[in-house]
């Protein structure tokens, strides 16, 4: 069967000839324009004068638009409308879209686009955290989630500590920019190929923009170079834009963004602070948090609402908190839209208890990673868990399942077998004992070493967005035709889940065609996202191919006089009972006697309820588990540093494919620790960003993955509730994994101090803040 | 102008080119090669990588370049490969591309292509440190370590012959024609018509041509004016081709120390500084990237003044001097003193860089490259010292620096302050209180003003640490 084969991406070997098309790489009609958009310079004002002329005279323009130009809908918000494709005459942020130039050439768009003379009655921009409380400028109220008498359970507990962490954003860096390209038809009807993770709502904005219902509009998106949330939202405007541009034109209409304008336009992850009280006992048990989340979310909501509550909903972790309180304030800002990126909002929740971890065991003087067990949530030994310990003075046998904050009850949790397994294989006891001798004799390295798990919750928090379709065609000579609703990015999901048909066909994976997503074969889609993409497509695909394997036994057993429950479909074949028939000659018989040979499939994951509002209810089908064990080195000079090795051992349930989630499980962590450690983001005191290219901006290099890097798929992991397969959703949960580089390099900062500083080291913690902390461990002020 | 180069095995003659339109807008929107990726367009992140193979003699060395700041005419007379020239001319993959498949080395794919062709090249090169030459290429999804397994696993196969065959061909075509001009391509232009670009056919001939016209754009490697035209969106005036020229790329061992001509390229610089100053070797293997060290040349890094180049602190460390050019006027002047100040420099109109030369010396030098990331960035503070301890004093101190000052800069005081002083910490910390006399440096998007003199400070002691270390003093000294 070609489940939980290593089988490699679909596309290897056209990504390896670099014949493996994108966007940009789509042959075009003669004549196809393409676009750039003219951007407002100031943070936050109106525009007073907008001299044009300069753009439309320039070599190879055709047309320029504004908001006046527009033939529909003037807007682009995957949420409140607030969010229109071309300024209204307001500004919100540098880099806003004002104009719109369509010429001949990529680069005469450029060049033009920056020929406008545009004049501004410039207003104060709020900028920072502190600049929008001032200003009490916020996207909604502030919301609160409560778990038992937070303030009481603190002033009850033995010790407290509290601090107020800085936690910043992350730049997407998708290797291919954003892009679309909008191809007229007859009548009026729009095909639209864009790199998105959610071509439904780029069908949906782009019909509102042209005046036209969504079956006007054909959306496909085979590939993206990348994604990883910058892609949910952010290419709205761009396939928008194309389409206005060749209804108006009547020229096919192509638009990229410069990576510098990709920058300085799209949203990025959402910064953080985060304030925190903590009261526990003196073995480091959590008996009360109270958190306050302060995300800065830019000029429009995008998406982040439901991001600032996934940081609520993962302010608890692994972790069993008898009381908590979480306040959420929805900053709004004039710098971009902070919208989606790989985690939406769990990161950074889950970076706001990690500290609080990391400071209690600091209070105690204790190994942080002996804090951490002693607080998770107890294992289900069903799920392939820890046994429970014998609870001291409870003999009635009966598990007692623990609650998070949001009053969902941790049946399935495995993190403490996880990390039994993990501080074995990484050696982390022996190997932190070792870095306390080395330390003591170098004055001017430290090392540093942490561990920290993983608890991810898996389901849009938006429930109806928990549903997915698919369409897949048998034809008459046996070849297979899949399509669903998910988007591949990069992370293997046609692959996944052309195992997942391949395996109910009982056919090898490579008879399987994989094909582009397209508005027109599945509708209604939900935007591959918060790591569903396996869960929900995988569900839908498998119920297309039982459709038609269904329809199949009923003719083989009509016409072989038995039963369908006696055909099976494995082996590259179909048996009847032990007859062995060809699987093409089948479907060629079949089709000769008018079966239908097509089906949709269909799937919506069950159990999910969830009141926002108030905060409880169960969000989430499941829990991903991991954990890692990274080792970090620091100079105490200059505060640069090097990771030396991560292990790390992650729960992909019954994986679908092991390579494909390994693939996910390493390159998550790499991305998790560049955004915690070197990727800063660097708005001037104008609000312009001054990281906008990777000259200023940093993701890892090659050299900044770990030295020894020993990632492992858990080999108990299977899903306890009934998923494809019981695998588990794999895309979000490792890049949280790189939080323990994060606390490695405050393991080795704390390691310059005389143990009574808390290194209150914040994000990303490039050389200089890590050298600042070392400061502050040797001079023992804070 | 008119060029003529191998792609992918090939021969292509274009006319009239334009001189400053980049490979990868050719390749992809003239040439329909679209398997090199355009990811960033400033050479930052190598998904446009190319392979190029400019001498045939003595062995091939094949150079991996970023594509989207490479002008055509730097192609003239070079053997290129792309994506699509990796795989054999029948489909066969080359063994890294097999590898990448069999290890997962692609995810979204995207960076794949550019990652290809630099493992190629290093393949072709015999290469394994694999750290080093995929600095430049910068993948999100993967995390690195399948593609560094699958370079690794690669490196065992024998070259393919399609690549094999290149060297040969350029030999073939190109070689004999130029005999005349040295071992490598070289112009063999009259000065050309307005507007046009210039492949000088020596140095003489871009020293009399540019005196006559120095409102000319001089163009080395490219790495710095390609972004320029990428990004600037600028018309370069009179766009003149330097790197061919065989006098400004040749490095001579003099009695007196090392000539290096102006066009020898920070890789090729890198080889020949190893034995002599085995650290400024080390912080040119975090200049850039190797793709950026291919074309990048020392006389670019000198001559476009910037106060972050890596390039100059070193070499006013080693009290290199500087070797302008104007028609057939020679001058020299210790390299501190080109630089001015922010964006100006001592060069007349029409005169150009012709050489650096470093006196022969007993090797003190220490680099100290601080950056947000450690490889292929931008460094926020570059130290270099040289200081000579006899008997227990310093008897010399040069110091200087790159990103604390509008141009790098000599750390006058710091050196007074250590002069004649005994080589102990006490002294150190003295002369740590003297940087504030030197530099006054500016906070920007890569560190504070106040980091860079907390660093700049504690370079001075790490080279007193250094010195005599028990305990490893620098981060790339440790394994776990």
């Amino acid at each position: 069967m070609s489940i939980a084969k290593p089988l490699p991406h679909d596309a290897a070997r056209l990504h390896v000839t670099g014949t493996a098309r994108y966007i940009d790489d789509i042959p075009v009609p003669a004549g196809c324009l393409h676009l750039a958009f003219g951007v407002s310079p100031v943070a936050h004002g109106w525009i007073t004068k907008l001299d044009l002329d300069p753009v439309r005279r320039a070599p190879g323009v055709v047309a320029v638009l504004t908001a006046a130009d527009l033939p529909g809908a003037n807007d682009v918000s995957p949420s409140v409308h607030d969010e229109p494709l071309l300024s209204d005459g307001s500004v919100h942020y540098v880099g806003q879209p004002v104009f719109l130039v369509v010429a001949t050439s990529h680069l005469a768009a450029r060049k033009a686009a920056r020929l406008a003379g545009i004049a501004c009655d410039e207003e104060t921009p709020v900028l920072s955290v502190d600049d929008a409380l001032a200003a009490d400028s916020r996207l909604e109220p502030p919301v609160t989630w409560e778990k038992g008498d937070a303030e009481a359970a603190l002033a009850a507990a033995p010790r407290r500590v509290e601090g107020v962490m800085e936690l910043g954003g992350q730049e997407h860096f998708y290797l291919e920019g954003q892009a679309a390209l909008a191809l007229p038809q007859e009548g009026g009807d729009m095909v639209v190929h864009a790199s998105s993770q959610h071509p439904t709502e780029i069908q949906h904005k782009v019909a509102h923009a042209l005046g036209m219902p969504m079956n006007a509009v054909r959306v496909e998106v085979r590939r993206m170079g990348g994604g990883f949330g910058g892609k949910e939202s952010q290419g709205n405007a761009l396939a928008v834009a194309c389409a206005v541009a060749a209804r108006l034109t009547g020229r096919a209409c192509k638009m990229r963004y410069d990576r510098d304008d990709d920058m300085t336009i799209t949203g990025k992850r959402h910064d953080f602070r985060i304030a925190y009280r903590a009261g526990f006992d003196g073995d480091g048990r959590l008996l009360s948090v109270i958190f306050e989340q302060f995300a800065r979310c830019g000029w429009a909501m995008d998406l982040s609402m439901p991001v600032a509550d996934r940081a609520m909903l993962h302010a608890d972790n692994a972790y069993h908190l008898p009381a908590a309180r979480i306040t959420s304030h929805r900053l709004r800002t004039n710098t971009q839209s902070a919208t989606a990126f790989r985690g939406f909002g769990g990161p950074q929740g889950m970076v706001g208890i990690e500290r609080v971890i990391d400071h209690v065991a600091h209070a105690l003087g204790r190994d942080p990673a002996g804090i951490r067990r002693a607080n998770y949530y107890a294992d289900d030994p069903e799920a392939g868990g820890c046994p429970p310990p014998a609870p001291p003075g409870d003999i009635s046998g009966k598990k007692k399942v623990q609650t998070t904050p949001y009053g969902m009850e941790v049946e399935d949790c495995v993190i403490g077998a996880i990390t039994e397994a993990l501080l074995e294989s990484s050696d982390y006891r022996a190997r932190r004992a070792e870095i306390a001798r080395w330390n003591a004799g170098s004055p001017v390295l430290k090392r540093g070493i942490a561990l920290t798990p993983v608890k991810f919750g898996i389901s849009f928090t938006l429930t109806h967005l928990n549903q997915a379709g698919a369409l897949v065609h048998l034809y008459q000579d046996g070849s297979i035709h899949m399509n669903h609703g998910g988007t591949e990015m990069g992370q293997g999901l046609f692959q996944k889940v052309a195992q997942v048909a391949a395996a109910r066909f009982g056919q090898p994976p490579d008879a399987v065609k994989i094909t582009a997503t397209d508005t027109g074969k599945v509708p209604n889609t939900s935007a591959t996202a918060a790591s569903s993409g396996s869960d929900l497509n995988g569900m839908a695909v498998k119920a297309a191919c039982d459709k038609i394997t269904a329809r199949l036994a009923e003719f083989l057993a009509a016409e072989h006089q038995t039963t369908p429950d006696r055909v099976a479909f494995r082996d590259g074949a179909v048996f009847v009972g032990e007859e062995r028939l060809d699987f093409a000659a089948v479907a060629e018989r079949a089709y000769r006697a008018r079966v239908p040979l097509s089906a949709t499939g269909f799937y919506a994951t069950p159990k999910i309820t969830w009141d926002r509002v108030a905060g409880r209810g169960r969000p989430f089908f499941y829990f991903a588990y991991g954990a890692a064990v990274t080792e970090a080195v620091i100079d105490t000079l200059t505060g640069e540093y090097r990771m030396l090795r991560a292990d790390i051992l992650h729960d992909a349930g019954a994986s679908l494919n092991p390579a494909l989630d390994m693939g996910q499980v390493e390159g998550g962590f790499v991305q998790g620790a560049g955004w915690l450690t070197t990727e800063e983001l660097v708005w001037d005191e104008r609000g312009r960003l001054a990281t906008h290219a990777p000259s200023t901006y940093k993701i890892p290099a090659c050299s900044d993955r770990p030295e020894i890097f020993n990632a492992a798929l858990w080999d108990r992991g299977r899903n306890r509730e009934d998923t494809i397969y019981r695998s588990k959703a794999v895309g979000e949960p490792p890049l949280m994994l790189g939080i323990s580089a994060l606390m490695a390099l405050s393991d080795a900062v704390a390691a310059c101090g005389d143990g009574h500083l808390y290194p209150g080291l914040d994000a990303p913690a490039t050389p200089e803040r890590v050298l600042a902390a070392v400061a502050r461990q040797r001079e023992g002020v804070a | 102008m008119d060029i003529t180069f191998l792609l992918n095995g090939e021969t292509v003659e274009l006319r009239a080119v334009s001189p400053t339109e980049t490979l990868l807008d050719w390749l992809r929107e003239r040439r329909g090669l679209t398997g090199t990726k355009e990811g960033c367009n400033e050479g930052d992140c190598g998904a446009c990588t190319v392979m190029v193979l400019s001498e045939a003699k003595p062995r091939p060395l094949w150079r991996a370049l970023n594509a989207c700041i490479l002008f055509l005419p730097q192609l003239h007379h070079r053997a290129l490969r792309t994506v699509e020239g990796i795989s054999g001319p029948d489909g066969a993959l080359h063994p890294v591309q097999q590898a990448m498949i069999d290890h997962h080395g692609a995810q979204c794919g995207f960076c794949t292509p550019g990652f290809v062709v630099a493992m190629a090249a290093a393949h072709a090169n015999g290469r394994r440190d694999f750290n080093d030459a995929l600095a430049g290429n910068l993948c999100r999804c993967t995390g690195y370590a399948p593609i560094i397994r699958a370079a690794e696993a690669a490196t065992a196969a024998p070259v393919p012959a399609w690549i094999a065959e290149d060297a040969e061909k350029l030999r073939r075509f190109f070689l004999p024609e130029i005999s005349s001009g040295g071992p490598e391509g070289r112009g063999a232009e009259s000065p050309p018509p307005a507007g046009d670009g210039f492949l000088p056919a020596d140095l003489d001939a871009l020293a009399a041509w540019y005196a006559e016209n120095p409102d000319a754009t001089l163009i080395g490697g490219a790495t710095d004016v390609g972004l320029w035209v990428t990004k600037a969106l600028r018309d370069l005036p009179k766009p003149c081709f330097l790197a061919h020229l065989p006098e400004l790329r040749r490095i001579e061992e003099t009695p007196d120390g090392l000539r290096i001509g102006a066009g020898v390229t920070l890789n090729a610089l890198r080889e020949a500084i190893a034995p002599l100053h085995p650290d400024f070797a080390e912080l040119i293997r975090r200049y850039g990237s190797d793709q950026v060290r291919g074309a990048a040349t020392i006389g670019g890094n000198i001559a476009n003044g910037s106060p972050i180049g890596d390039g100059p602190p070193a070499l006013i460390a080693l009290g290199a001097d500087l070797h302008l050019r104007r028609g057939d006027a020679r001058r020299s002047m210790p390299l501190e003193d080109f630089f001015l100040d922010y964006g100006k420099q001592d060069r007349a109109p029409g005169e150009f860089v012709e050489a650096v030369t470093i006196p022969r010396q007993t090797d003190r030098l220490k680099c100290y490259k601080l950056s947000k990331r450690f490889d292929q960035d931008i460094s926020a503070v570059c130290g270099c010292f040289s200081i000579t301890v006899e008997d227990g004093r310093v008897t010399a101190a040069r110091i200087a620096f790159g990103g604390m000052a509008a141009t790098p800069r000599r750390a006058c005081a710091v050196e007074t302050a250590l002069t004649g002083q005994d080589w102990c910490e006490e002294a150190i910390r003295a002369a740590q209180a003297a940087f504030d006399r030197d530099f006054q440096p500016i906070d920007d998007m890569r560190a504070s003003a106040r980091y860079r003199m907390e660093a700049g400070r504690a370079m001075l002691m790490r080279y007193f640490l250094e010195d005599g270390a028990t305990a490893p003093t620098r981060v790339l000294e440790v394994r776990a």
